[in-house]
């Protein structure tokens, strides 16, 4: 019987190493193909037409223009008569031609007429979205400590106000954070080839296994009859897990117009529709012993999830330090906006946002030293086990930003010109378990090693994990493993979210060479005259671990296969698997500067230490905390959705428009995996999520470190900074 | 104050010699790189609809049809199936189009192909992965998606080209004309560190 | 994009041939950058595109005693990197500022002057106007202008390079709209507040364009851009300033100063050079300029941090002009 373990560290031979991605040289020379790329031959090109209007009724479609634009091939209308739109860039239409240009000429000829509704959009005022009649009860929740004693009506109100009367100090504040677009560089849509009754699709995805059977049903075949192929995908981060209705659309019209069709969505209609993560607003009061340490909490926060959308969820206020009392409620807000979708770690960097950040104000208040205040409070973190985990990250991360000798009170820094600098932290969790995934392993009689998984490769390193698990399993180096992924007709493997991708692959891809391994050793075994049990494979070799003499190299033991390859499937994790687990943390401090004067903040060191079990890779984990630190000083100092309050239009739905880090803007990152033994013998946890979660709060924190104020809603802009500055001004 | 003719006769007229000289040589250089290249078939005609242009493409002449309309970003995805340089925004401002026409990077979204008939390009796909600029940057991990990564190879050839032995400081000031997503910036500064430190240039 | 019909002329007389004196029917290509975006989200429709690139005449630039004359096709690039910019420090600092190498090397300095304001309702469709400039003022006026706008006008000239050069008396040759025509005019005066939809924004029939700028020699005047930028990349600034100053003796004898980003034209602060002039550059007399500069601004609903961003522009671009540290990034 396999035991499904991975080897001791000291055992591993490229298990947890710093591997280049096996497709870093076709993303580097251009030669990776994403569906975009993909150009079969008489590829037509389809575009979208996008309401103008926010909140509308479609009163006419004339079409006809359009068609007759030199170069159009058809127009198909995407709504009917009659049909209400929710939000400006909501698909109405979509021109087919030969080139780009005729394509946008045959746009600009279609004639479309509205009936105009009442536009809601603005999110952060609360009582203009109460007096729109924009509002909703969304919900809350109280915990309290003492139980009533008998049947005490206003019991929750009382002992709330007694908390926060006993409490050595309180604070009252208002946090926010915008909403914000996923921004994929590769814009949502597909090349669709239908063919004698087949449909293969090039779609933009993370869901490769998943998606075929959305892809058959309108077109009325069955998912056998689809192939959806996804080598590369220009960025997801949440938002491609389902085929789009202008995907099937492109379907329907490569079947009608018997020609392949490549229907990617234009930057702008990308932003509007392409997916969008809910802003949240909070009145937080919150009370702390003398120590520090909160002993009460009480929210109130509102949020926008878009046309039917989801709203900033509870659970995540307060997050992760969770005080014995607290009451939260919720108040949706329904806005002329898309429906938002899953963005990297759903609802958490809001909730760390609007959390931490009112945690960091009472070490303002007394005067404490975050740090002490952030490390006093993990008595209040949930999970008793993650506690000391957090402590340990800690220590380590004030070590590399130097905190202790950086340190001062809040607004009490030197200045140098108009120049402040400041400190702040946060931390945070994540869970990272595996999806489900299953492999094919193929063994060639001469050496030759394939993998197959209906994964997708989402710029994480999926395929160099895979790669990875097998060469340890087989004692080859990595380049050895050819891994094929991106197909929906290889096995099935989940969807690429929640960071759950790194653990199914690596269950499902070392539970099957195992298996493999051992249908191999079997072979070696007899030929060697040796037990199985006592073969070891290490070195492009296989050998007994009793006698090291007896051994065959790789390929030799290959050859015992005879004329055909070993083919071996397997699943991925199952309940009580010692290969992956489920729960990480992490720790992030910053350092910035503002300019008191513009309010302009740069970003000078930020720091993040973050635990995942066992490390597969090592130079691609690193990366995907640089990515998720860098996304965060996005969303903490330049991106949000800007929507204009009286039309409802997303104002800047251009990249032009829509303000994102560069190069220049990251400072020093500094970044350190935390994986002691007791994290390593974990098993594979995900992690692409996790440190994309605490960079708003701890920017924000340094900010208020720096400046002796609060800057309320991120992104924290030249704007918002001065807008603040001159509010206490004006208040002093 | 120094005279015109003061001036032809080499005699310093702004205060500087520099000033005189630099001037001289680059209105001759910068005239002459307008001048010749130009397909002697291109006369000043209006050209309209189809028409069928040469375009000197990683040191190949390739016939590509085109309209006055088509953006160089089109005629290279479409007429040239090289995709690597990729659409990413509606005008230049991601830089993710980016290739190196007259030795210089452009964002070949927001260049009509007209305009580049008789100039040298350079795309992606004329680099190998196992040197220079794309092997540096598989070795920091500078890509994760890789959709932007193409056009930030092209911008740090063209970069490095110009800045041979560029400091950090000069990377972090050069090279925001590009965008990332996924957030690799962090490892392609090394990258491009290593690209110097080789004395390669890309 | 709508299909145009291309030429791209040898000569400056034949480029004015091919114009058409109707406003709309022809554009004139130059880097592309500013002006192809704008086909493609057909905001410019024009029915020909006149291409400058192969205009020789157009891309020197040459020097004689008493000026400097770029022509209209010389890349920022090329510009920053001349050794003439040197006379011009607040040019090369502005040309510094636009962070993309791309945009740099693709953009000429007549594109730059040229280019179309970056106003989201202008970009939007809604005209240069947008509704008479209701939809600013009830919508979202955070970038817009806080000098110049009380007609229906209410977008910022878009150019980073205008601010340095009306600071230091560059001008401009505009030829057409007949082979013989050519028009020299201060750049400050290039530029308009359109009062209605059938202007444009600069004065530039549509059979006229702008050959050359000629930048006067600066005989000792020392100048300085100053740009609040939000973030490193190519976004434009949210205020920029830019000073040309002559000492004598430790005090300023005469000052340009001109803000971007803050009124459909450069804004000349009157204020601002009345408030320098006879007085040595120090931290304090900057900050009063500075102040002097914001005093007459009259920011929108959502713009009034603009108003503390150009009185810290004004006094930061006095101060890198004198070569004194301006305390802020």
């Amino acid at each position: 019987m396999v035991e499904y373990v991975w080897p001791d560290k000291k055992d591993a031979s490229v298990l947890g190493g710093s591997f280049d991605k096996i497709d870093g040289p076709a993303k580097c020379t251009g030669t990776a193909k994403y569906s975009y790329d993909i150009n079969p031959e008489g590829v037509l090109i389809a575009r979208a037409y996008g309401c103008p209007q926010a909140h509308c009724k479609l009163k006419s479609l004339d079409l006809e223009l359009a068609e007759g634009v030199p170069g159009v091939v058809a127009v198909r209308k995407m709504k009917e008569l009659g049909d209400e739109i929710h939000w400006q860039g909501d698909l109405v239409a979509v021109v087919v031609g030969e080139t780009e240009g005729a394509v946008a000429e045959g746009l600009a000829a279609i004639v479309a007429d509205y009936e105009p509704l009442d536009v809601y959009v603005d999110d952060e005022d609360l009582q203009a979205a109460e007096a729109a009649g924009r509002t909703a009860d969304s919900g809350g929740r109280v915990q309290l400590a003492n139980e009533p004693e008998g049947d005490d009506e206003g019991f929750e109100d009382k002992e709330l106000e007694r908390l926060f009367k006993e409490a050595a100090a309180v604070v009252e504040g208002y946090y926010g954070i915008a909403a914000i677009t996923h921004m994929c560089l590769e814009t949502h849509g597909s090349t669709c080839e239908f063919k004698d009754g087949k449909l293969l699709a090039h779609l933009s995805t993370q869901n490769v296994s998943g998606t075929p059977g959305q892809f058959a049903s309108p077109l009325k075949l069955t998912a056998d009859d689809v192939t959806v192929h996804c080598d590369y995908i220009g960025g997801g981060f949440g938002s491609k897990f389902a085929v789009d209705r202008w995907d099937s659309l492109a379907a329907q019209l490569s079947k009608d117009l018997g020609r392949p069709v490549k229907l990617m969505l234009d930057r702008d209609l990308e932003l509007k529709n392409g997916g969008s993560r809910p802003s949240g607003f909070a009145d937080v009061k919150i009370g702390a012993d003398a120590n520090g340490v909160i002993t009460v909490w009480d929210s109130h926060h509102w949020s926008a999830g878009g046309y039917g959308g989801g709203v900033l969820n509870q659970s995540v206020m307060p997050y992760v330090i969770v005080p014995p009392n607290y009451r939260r409620r919720v108040t949706n807000v329904k806005i002329n906006a898309a429906p938002v979708r899953a963005w990297r770690a759903p609802n958490h960097p809001q909730g760390c946002a609007l959390s931490q950040t009112a945690i960091d104000d009472i070490a303002a208040k007394m005067g404490l030293d975050s740090y002490d205040v952030f490390e006093r409070n993990l008595v209040n973190v949930a999970d008793e086990d993650r506690r000391g985990v957090y402590a340990e990250e800690m220590k380590i991360a004030a070590k590399l930003m130097d905190w202790k000798a950086k340190w001062h009170p809040h607004g009490k820094g030197d200045k140098n010109g108009s120049i402040v600098s400041g400190l702040g932290m946060a931390l945070h969790t994540w869970g990272g378990g595996a999806h489900p995934s299953s492999c094919m392993v193929k063994i060639h009689p001469d050496g030759g090693v394939e993998a197959f998984l209906g994964s997708q490769d989402l710029g994480t390193g999926t395929r160099t994990v895979i790669a990875v698990v097998l060469a340890e399993t087989f004692g080859l180096p990595v380049e050895a493993i050819k891994v094929n992924i991106g197909n929906s007709k290889y096995p099935m493997s989940g969807p690429s979210g929640g960071s759950t991708t790194v653990g199914g692959v690596s269950e499902s891809s070392r539970r099957t060479g195992l298996d493999a391994r051992e249908q191999l050793f079997e072979k070696v075994a007899s030929k060697l005259g040796v037990p199985a049990e006592s073969l070891e494979a290490k070195d492009g070799r296989i050998f007994s671990s009793e006698d090291s003499d007896k051994s065959l190299s790789w390929k030799d033991a290959c050859s015992l296969l005879g004329m055909s390859p070993l083919e071996v499937s397997g699943r991925g994790y199952s309940r009580g698997s010692k290969l992956s687990s489920n729960g990480v943390g992490g720790v992030q401090m910053a350092e910035v500067e503002v300019d008191r004067e513009t309010g302009v903040v740069k970003m000078k060191k930020f720091v993040a230490v973050q635990d995942m079990g066992l490390v597969v890779n090592r130079k691609t984990a690193s990366s995907q905390i640089y990515g998720a630190m860098i996304m965060g000083i996005a969303y903490a100092l330049f991106e949000e959705r800007l929507m204009d309050k009286n039309s409802g239009a997303f104002l800047n739905a251009e990249i032009a428009d829509y303000r994102l880090p560069r190069l220049g803007d990251i400072g020093e990152l500094v970044v350190e995996i935390y994986e002691p033994e007791s994290e390593r013998a974990r098993g594979v946890i995900g992690l692409g999520e996790p440190p994309v979660i605490s960079p708003g709060a701890a920017i924000s924190n340094a900010v208020a470190n720096a400046l002796g104020i609060r800057v309320p809603v991120l992104p924290l802009t030249p704007k918002r900074v001065l807008d603040s500055l001159k509010l206490q001004a004006r208040s002093a | 104050m120094t005279t015109p003719e003061q001036l032809a006769h080499g005699k310093s007229g702004f205060s500087r010699r520099a000033f005189l000289k630099g001037s001289g040589a680059a209105a001759a250089a910068t005239a002459m790189a307008g001048g010749p290249g130009l397909a002697a078939e291109e006369e000043s005609s209006v050209i309209s609809g189809m028409t069928t242009i040469t375009l000197d493409v990683n040191g190949k002449q390739h016939k590509v049809e085109v309209e006055p309309r088509t953006t160089l970003l089109e005629a290279l995805r479409y007429g040239l199936n090289l995709t690597g340089a990729k659409p990413i925004s509606v005008d230049g401002s991601s830089g993710g189009s980016t290739v190196i026409m007259d030795g210089k990077p452009v964002s070949s979204n927001s260049v009509l192909a007209m305009e580049c008939v008789g100039k040298p390009i350079q795309t992606v796909e004329s680099l190998t992965g196992d040197s220079g600029v794309p092997h540096a940057f598989v070795d920091q991990d500078a890509s994760q998606c890789g959709f932007c990564t193409p056009g930030f190879v092209m911008a740090v050839t063209a970069f490095l080209k110009k800045h041979p032995n560029a400091t950090e400081e000069q990377i972090r000031d050069g090279l925001n004309g590009n965008l990332c997503r996924c957030g690799t910036y962090a490892n392609i500064i090394p990258a491009v560190l290593d690209v110097v430190k080789g004395g390669g240039n890309g | 994009m709508k299909a145009f019909e291309y030429a791209a002329p040898r000569s400056e007389s034949e480029v004015l041939e091919l114009l058409s004196g109707e406003a709309g029917h022809t554009e004139v290509l130059a880097g592309g950058t500013d002006l192809v975006g704008l086909m493609k989200k057909m905001i410019v429709t024009p029915d020909r595109v006149v291409s400058l690139s192969r205009v020789a005449s157009l891309k020197k630039i040459e020097a004689d005693s008493t000026a400097v004359r770029v022509g209209a096709m010389v890349s920022l690039d090329e510009l920053a990197e001349n050794p003439v910019s040197e006379f011009y420090p607040a040019i090369r600092q502005a040309i510094d500022e636009i962070a993309s190498l791309q945009l740099r090397s693709q953009g000429t300095l007549g594109g730059e002057l040229c280019q179309r304001p970056r106003c989201w309702y202008f970009r939007d469709g809604h005209g240069l106007l947008a509704a008479r400039g209701k939809d600013v003022v009830e919508g979202d006026s955070r970038f817009h202008a806080i000098f110049g706008n009380a007609g229906p006008a209410k977008f910022v000239c878009p150019s980073r390079l205008a601010p340095a050069l009306v600071a230091l008396d560059a001008r401009l040759r505009i030829l057409g709209p007949h082979s013989n025509d050519e028009t020299l005019m201060p750049l400050e005066a290039f530029y308009r507040t359109p009062k209605s939809e059938r202007e444009r924004e600069f004065l530039l029939d549509p059979n006229q364009f702008v050959a050359q700028v000629i930048l006067p020699h600066p005989e000792g005047r020392l100048s300085a851009s100053y740009e609040v930028r939000h973030g490193a990349g190519p976004e434009y600034p949210l205020v920029s300033a830019a000073s040309s100053i002559l000492v004598e003796r430790g005090r300023v004898v005469e000052a340009r100063v001109v803000l971007g980003q803050v009124a459909p034209t450069p804004w000349i602060s009157r204020e601002a050079i009345d408030a320098i002039v006879g007085r040595p550059v120090t931290p304090e007399t900057a900050e009063a300029a500075g102040e002097a500069a914001a005093s007459v601004a009259t920011p929108l609903r959502d713009n009034e941090y603009k108003v503390r961003l150009a009185k810290v522009a004004v006094k930061r671009s006095l101060l890198k002009a004198a070569g004194l540290e301006t305390g802020g990034f």
